[in-house]
């Protein structure tokens, strides 16, 4: 298992996959702590980055882990951690650094149900506003939901290549089903797997400015060691990288890191449609859930509901055009996860009162099973006919 | 002001944010010595200053990394050694220095240190003791004396401070050593050791914060100098354990470890390489 890229057939789980995808990326660091039901992430990396070339290092604790790999991005390595629940709080406050520092990475939340210690064995998309909101201050962030181990695979791929474009920590938000379900994975040869880099820095290194944008709004980044003598903080900065302690700086670097977001989201935002042509009521679902809504969908239609799914792979941002575009040719939405209303009010947000909408969700512990989700599309259609 | 904007004469400009100055340091205050004494002995040392870094956390003393012409990194509170830790494996080419305060390497960051010095993570790291949280105005910190008055020990610290290079010694450093910034000589030999030493380097300066702590302590800033001058004993070698911070007693200084093991990245390549 020298290969960085293991091409071929695979029966392996949504965690092995993951630590897969990350290695595929051309990721070399991991700093990470054992976590359930992440661990396997970190076991699967400490056995494989020394092989190509890589390093694993187990943090004391998610704080130092999430610095670790902040300095690891900065020394010019791609570099992820993997966490569930409680290491994710923990990662919080550095998570904020690596944003306001615009330091690519890979943050990894196998989703289990919480709050606090919660079901550390049992599923949950309990994290998807922490994912959102959980660093204090305002930001943009990327998440992805991978809803099996194949994605897993893809997704940590994507992660990557997201985070190296726009210069920022993206967070793959799976669950405890996802990561510890076993299923085939194929892995492509590897000159099949596109890859991408940060945007290098050039030109004189005095007089280099690394929070300068570049043509999309994202900074070339220069590496330390590579002779810029550049300065990094998580004080508000100028294009320097020099503190400025006023509100106009604040605006002008507050701007600058969101608006790369903002001004990408074609390039960004990605979701699937199941049997959408037609439906008169969507459901819109992520991870694991949206497996079942999946099923849900060709079993109402069976039973005559003309259903349709709308699948979120980029959670945040959220697709909050497309689902306000969507609220004007359904009957109704129905949003499916497992919390008790998170993405869900995204949704009613973004479907702007036009249509009503509806939630199938629970506080964690198992799947959301597609009986559940039929039978309220079954109760939605009695109700809007 | 502006003067000593213009001002290009002085030695260690090279390594300046010249741009940057007036920094935030207090009249009195020590760090410029010690970050003076580091920049120096990063020039003498022989070091590739290319490939040199600073790692600093947040207070007064971690607004070095923002002073430094090099690559330079202000983090988190607590978290500039794991930061760095991540900076060094990732390239071991760089050289990565820790230049940080008392309160964000050994109370919010206490247990990074005590990690980065057991795996012997290839750091030097440069702590200023000021005794107290110097940026949010002195309140007590985890090196604070007993019974010494601060705005959160009004009556008096109830708690005992940390003996740093025994911290240091006992959770693995390769090099330990103690200072003052009334000894920038030994001060700055000391740092261009560590700077070249492999493993984890622990150096504890000594400095005054007249603002913070001084005031309240009835210790001016010539009062620390004085004390750095007549009550510390130079004693290379001694056992940290006999080195505890006690102004009554006599503070010992000096070269206490210097003692070479194998780094994380000897370990790792030796145990986790095998098949690379």
């Amino acid at each position: 298992m020298n290969a960085a890229v293991l091409t071929g057939e695979h029966f392996m789980t949504g965690d092995v996959a993951c630590a897969e995808g990350a290695l595929a990326a051309g990721c070399r660091f991991f700093g990470g702590y054992p976590i359930t039901p992440a661990t396997e992430i970190a076991e699967r990396m400490a056995d494989r980055l020394p092989c190509v070339g890589g390093i694993y290092i187990q943090m004391e604790d998610e704080i130092a882990s999430m610095a670790a790999v902040l300095g690891a991005s900065c020394a010019g390595v791609k570099s992820m951690t993997a966490t569930s629940g409680p290491g994710f709080s923990l990662m919080m406050e550095n998570l904020g650094l690596g944003l306001v520092t615009e330091t690519p990475c890979v943050v990894v939340n196998v989703q289990r149900a919480g709050p606090s210690t919660g079901l550390p064995t049992l599923g949950a998309q309990g994290d998807m506003m922490q994912a959102r909101w959980g660093s204090h201050g305002h930001y943009e962030i990327i998440a992805l939901a991978p809803a099996s181990p194949q994605e897993m695979f893809y997704h940590t791929i994507m992660a990557f290549n997201l985070s190296e474009t726009y210069r920022l920590p993206v967070l793959v938000m799976a669950d405890e089903v996802t990561g510890h379900l076993s299923e085939k994975v194929v892995i492509p040869e590897p000159g099949a797997i596109k890859l991408k880099n940060r945007p290098k820095a050039k030109g004189r290194k005095d007089r280099f400015k690394p929070f300068q944008a570049g043509p999309n709004g994202v900074a070339p980044m220069a590496i330390a060691g590579e002779g810029y003598g550049i300065h990094v903080t998580g004080l508000t900065h100028d294009e320097r990288g020099y503190p400025v302690m006023t509100e106009g700086a604040q605006e002008e670097m507050m701007h600058r890191i969101v608006a790369k977001i903002r001004d990408n989201l074609d390039d960004i935002i990605q979701t699937e449609s199941y049997r959408m042509d037609d439906a008169e009521i969507a459901i819109i679902s992520y991870g694991v859930s949206s497996r079942s809504s999946l099923a849900a969908v060709d079993e109402a239609r069976e039973q005559g509901i003309k259903a349709g799914l709308l699948r979120l792979i980029t959670v945040w941002p959220f697709p909050e055009q497309l689902v306000n575009k969507l609220a004007d040719r359904v009957r109704a939405l129905v949003t499916v996860e497992i919390n008790l209303g998170q993405i869900h009010l995204e949704v009613q947000r973004s479907a702007a009162g036009k249509v009503p909408v509806h939630l199938v969700g629970h506080t964690g512990g198992t799947v959301i099973s597609p009986d559940t989700i039929v039978e309220k599309l079954r109760e939605i259609r009695s109700t809007h006919g | 002001m502006d003067k000593l904007k213009a001002r290009s004469d002085h030695p260690l400009d090279a390594l300046l944010r010249t741009d940057r100055i007036p920094h935030i340091w207090c009249s009195g205050c020590g760090i410029g010595t010690v970050f003076a004494s580091c920049l120096v002995a990063m020039q003498t040392s022989g070091i590739d200053l290319n490939k040199t870094a600073m790692v600093s956390g947040i207070g007064c003393s971690g607004r070095g990394a923002g002073y430094i012409k090099l690559d330079s990194y202000h983090t988190t509170h607590g978290r500039a050694i794991p930061f760095a830790t991540g900076m060094k494996l990732a390239n071991p080419e760089l050289n990565v220095v820790v230049f940080s305060g008392d309160g964000d390497l050994f109370a919010i960051g206490g247990n990074h240190f005590i990690h980065a010095a057991r795996r012997n993570v290839e750091l030097t790291v440069i702590c200023v003791n000021n005794l107290n949280y110097g940026m949010t105005g002195g309140q007590a910190a985890a090196t604070t004396p007993c019974m010494a008055k601060t705005p959160t020990t009004p009556l008096g610290n109830p708690e005992t401070p940390f003996n740093l290079p025994l911290l240091a010694y006992a959770s693995g450093a390769s090099y330990v050593a103690r200072w003052t910034i009334l000894h920038t000589r030994d001060l700055t030999k000391s740092i261009e050791e560590a700077l070249t030493r492999r493993g984890f380097s622990f150096i504890e300066v000594l400095a005054p914060c007249p603002t913070g702590y001084g005031r309240r302590n009835k210790e001016k800033p010539l009062d620390s100098l004085r004390l750095y001058q007549e009550r510390t004993v130079i004693k290379n070698g001694a056992d940290p354990s006999d080195v505890i911070l006690d102004y009554q007693q006599g503070i010992t200084l000096g070269k206490f470890i210097d003692h070479e093991r194998p780094t994380f990245l000897d370990s790792y390549d030796k145990t986790c390489r095998i098949n690379f």
